[in-house]
């Protein structure tokens, strides 16, 4: 499959592929799936909590996803960009007030009581209302679930709400658990939170803490014929360096979420039996940002802002930090997003000349040292890329005569430092979008946010027309409208530049030649692995 | 006996306070580290106000760092390590599920550098000067200035990447269903690697003083005599230079003891192996305050029982050793 094989990485640095690579169709195999087998696959955390309807985290998904399972999945081809998983089929009303899903009959429980849309009632108000991260902001108007019959479920809001939001949100936001084993105790307590019972193609069997986690096939499953495996094991693997070894060892089948470093990718792509897969995980676009503290008179300048935009050279990141694994971004929407990207915003080439003009006229002027003024820059420590790119910010800003003093922390000490105590004026976050600008883009430049709320404006930021452009957007119903005023949002944060998008990138799988239908649908690291089988 | 018992009083007593000393210090130093486990959980999870404030609430960080840390002394007090924060259990289950890993790479790394590093010890001091004694000096030196992780690394690439005479990791195979002498085995298959990167590093310290003793005592009156004699070149090196060279070695053992916890971290890392080490470190940086207390009191007791052993054995090799004590 030449498609798979690492010569993309060259194209992949055009952005014109990233953006054309979700438009593709399905990559199927024309092979007829093979039953049975054990995956064996790397995983590099422990998430404390396996509840994916409390925890919508890509590390619980990864492996919670295949036990639980979400109303919709994204898909590259479906209608919306979704396949139907729990639900069949889904509805706005045209007030914006109610959404009425069609659910799936049929399907079980992995303790073998019926899934009904009394679960789906449950779900959504006992835990996707109140206890979800990202379902806190999304069903934050959610009033009722009405259930007329056991294959219905009607979600009333009490102000209008979007419907693509809602159905943006459907394949993170919506995993179902099930009621008669939450209803019963406080639902963070319940010890199905460390062993999840689903509907999904795998049950959850053992975890042995510090090891491994295996999942065993559902043979109850909706699916005609699925899944094929019949076990899936990830095994624990805390050493960066450990997923590559285990692989050429051939122990394990695959590793995802970029397990090995991009640094090692070229040389394991030329093992034989491996492959390198760039796809599969469009749907989880990591962007590069510089956040800004505007509480510093120099930042509160645009001139300094677009100055410091002005002297990232974007692909220069791209290629020497992401190795062309990424592209480069122009505002707070990935190209690779179908709905809401445009490339009509105001953009900042490379040019340090212009940027020291820029400092010069801010009235910024070279002191005797060359330096015009110094700041503190955090790069976050989540990511190697996050880093590195810290490393070359610091560089690019002497260029242009800022003197910026790099102060790294471990992760928990970033996240207090940056959306805590405010005690940064520059800072590299890896915010996600997540499908739609509304889940967790706008809240990066919006204002009013309460301190130590992370991945969100805690750079002081306030611009009351933008404000006022999210709030409209979060109440338009029509699409149409609502799309284009998350355009005119892109436009007016590149011109304003609360924060600056760097780049965007994703994940790369490496995989052994025998797995089989990796990577078919745009959330794929993260999805329930039903059709996955394995050769030989 | 009486001797030893009095020892091990004497021993338990001042353990008591040494360990109180610990906990409070690695309690102020945790909380002094900026961030706490809600800023570290979610990295992972994001969330808004109202979600990070229930989470401090239900993990009791909302309190005072005095009444938390009264709190703990008041449990430690009925043998209660509490409740870990980021695997929602309790941390005596969490410690004990690992400790034997860690252990049992402990203990084979500390057999290996301790039974190969004497024996080789003995083995170049029988000839002081010689050829043999300036090449495994040299040679042992090299292995201890290593990094223990990029040893872990060479023979992971070596004998586990290419060879594929041994694992890349973990302590057995995965849920394989082993039972008795097989899974003995497997996890001795398993330790081959990591007991050898921790062990080798560790080699080099006995060997040199195993060699240095004995040069020592090859200049003593006895050994002469022994000469005199007409005893065996074989029978002076062993049974008069090499046993008298031994006792500084077993000190040695109990001060390594402390040092092998530091280095299985890194070790434990490297391999997968899910022990104690690999534990304090996830503690560390989910800043899981009582976790890692936990772990560095259950070290602090595993070093203070483990010096004890030494002081009883030293006891008995040496009939100097607690003499003073025991007739005090």
């Amino acid at each position: 499959m030449p498609e798979f094989t690492i010569s993309r990485r060259t194209m992949l640095a055009g952005s014109a592929l990233l953006l054309a690579s979700t438009a593709m169709p399905t990559i199927g195999s024309a092979q007829t799936p093979k039953k049975g087998g054990r995956l064996v696959v790397a995983a590099d955390s422990e998430p404390r909590n396996l509840n994916p309807a409390i925890v919508a985290s890509n590390g619980v998904f990864f492996i919670s996803s295949k036990i639980v399972e979400p109303l919709a999945e994204a898909s590259f081809d479906g209608k919306d960009g979704l396949d139907p998983r729990l639900a069949l089929s889904w509805e706005g009303a045209a007030d914006g007030l109610s959404v009425t899903f069609k659910l799936r009959e049929g399907v079980k429980w992995h303790d073998g009581k019926p899934f009904t849309s009394g679960d789906v009632a449950f779900s959504a108000l006992h835990i996707w209302k109140p206890l979800q991260n990202l379902g806190r902001t999304v069903f934050k108007d959610l009033e009722a679930v009405d259930t007329p019959d056991e294959a219905t479920a009607v979600f009333k809001f009490a102000k209008p709400t979007p419907f693509q939001l809602i159905r943006n949100a459907l394949p993170a936001l919506s995993s179902v658990v099930p009621k008669h084993i939450y209803e019963t105790g406080k639902i963070e307590d319940n010890p199905a939170n460390n062993a999840p019972v689903g509907t999904g193609p795998f049950k959850f069997a053992e975890y042995k803490p510090g090891e491994y986690y295996r999942l065993e096939k559902n043979t109850d499953y909706w699916g005609k014929d699925e899944p094929y495996l019949d076990e899936i094991i990830y095994q624990v693997l805390p050493d960066r360096t450990a997923a590559a070894s285990a692989l050429e060892a051939e122990e394990i089948h695959l590793a995802a979420f970029s397990a090995v470093p991009l640094a090692d990718l070229d040389r394991i792509s030329k093992v034989p039996g491996l492959k390198v897969i760039t796809k599969g995980y469009e749907g989880l676009t990591y962007q590069l940002v510089v956040e800004i503290n505007h509480r510093r008179k120099e930042l509160a300048d645009l001139k300094v802002r677009q100055a410091i935009a002005h002297a990232i050279d974007k692909n220069f990141v791209v290629k020497t930090v992401f190795l062309g694994y990424a592209a480069t971004a122009t505002g707070p929407v990935p190209k690779n997003d179908p709905q809401f990207y445009t490339a009509d915003v105001p953009t900042y080439a490379f040019d340090v000349a212009k940027a020291n003009t820029l400092l010069d006229e801010a009235g910024y002027s070279r002191g005797d040292d060359g330096k015009r003024f110094s700041l503190k820059l955090l790069p976050a420590p989540y990511f190697n890329e996050t880093k590195q790119f810290g490393d070359y910010l610091r560089q690019a800003l002497a260029a242009v005569g800022i003197d910026a003093q790099l102060v790294n922390n471990d992760s928990a000490a970033h996240i207090k430092a940056v959306y805590t105590d405010h005690a940064f004026d520059l800072a590299v976050g890896p915010p996600v979008f997540r499908g739609d600008p509304a889940i967790s883009t706008t809240i990066l430049v919006q204002s009013g946010i309460p301190d130590g709320v992370p991945f969100s404006n805690q750079g002081g930021y306030k611009n009351a027309e933008l404000d006022a452009l999210i709030a409209t957007a979060s109440e338009t119903l029509d699409t149409a409208a609502r799309t284009e005023l998350y355009k005119e949002f892109q436009r007016k944060v590149a011109a304003d530049l609360p924060l600056i998008n760097v780049a965007e990138w994703s994940f790369i799988s490496v995989a052994r030649d025998t797995v089989k239908n990796i990577a078919n649908n745009p959330r794929w690291a993260v999805s329930n692995w039903a059709d996955t089988w394995l050769e030989g | 006996m009486t001797r030893a018992v009095i020892l091990v009083r004497r021993r338990l007593v001042g353990s008591i306070f040494v360990l109180l000393i610990v906990v409070i210090g690695t309690f102020l130093l945790l909380e002094a580290a900026p961030g706490d486990a809600v800023d570290a959980y979610i990295v992972s999870t994001g969330g808004d106000a109202g979600m990070i404030e229930l989470l401090r609430h239900r993990w009791g960080l909302d309190q005072t760092e005095l009444t938390r840390l009264a709190n703990y002394l008041w449990a430690l007090l009925h043998l209660d390590l509490g409740q870990s924060v980021t695997f929602s259990r309790p941390i005596r289950d969490v410690i004990l599920e690992r400790l034997p890993n860690t252990l049992l790479l402990m203990g084979s790394a500390t057999a290996l550098s301790f039974g190969l590093g004497s024996a080789l010890g003995i083995y170049a001091g029988a000839r002081p000067g010689s050829f043999r004694d300036r090449f495994l000096s040299v040679g042992s030196l090299a292995l201890y200035a290593v990094p223990g992780f990029w040893l872990g690394l060479v023979l992971i690439i070596v004998f586990a990447v290419d060879l594929r005479w041994f694992p890349i990791g973990g302590i057995e195979s995965i849920a394989s269903a082993r039972t008795g002498l097989d899974r003995a085995a497997d996890i001795a298959r398993h330790l081959v690697l990591p007991v050898s990167a921790l062990g080798f590093i560790y080699l080099a310290l006995y060997l040199r003083m195993m060699r240095a003793g004995m040069a020592e005592v090859w200049r003593q009156d006895f050994v002469l005599a022994a000469r005199a004699r007409g005893l065996s070149r074989r029978r002076i090196v062993l049974a008069h230079v090499a046993r008298n060279a031994l006792l500084p070695l077993v000190t040695m053992l109990g001060l390594q003891s402390a040092q092998m916890l530091g280095g299985s971290v890194v070790i434990e890392s490297v391999f997968s192996v899910p022990g104690l080490g690999r534990l304090a470190q996830e503690a560390v940086a989910a800043r899981d305050t009582p976790l890692l207390l936990g772990i560095i009191l259950i070290s602090a007791v595993l070093v203070v029982i483990i010096n004890l052993l030494v002081d009883i054995a030293y006891a008995f090799l040496d009939p100097r050793v607690g003499a003073s004590e025991a007739g005090a």
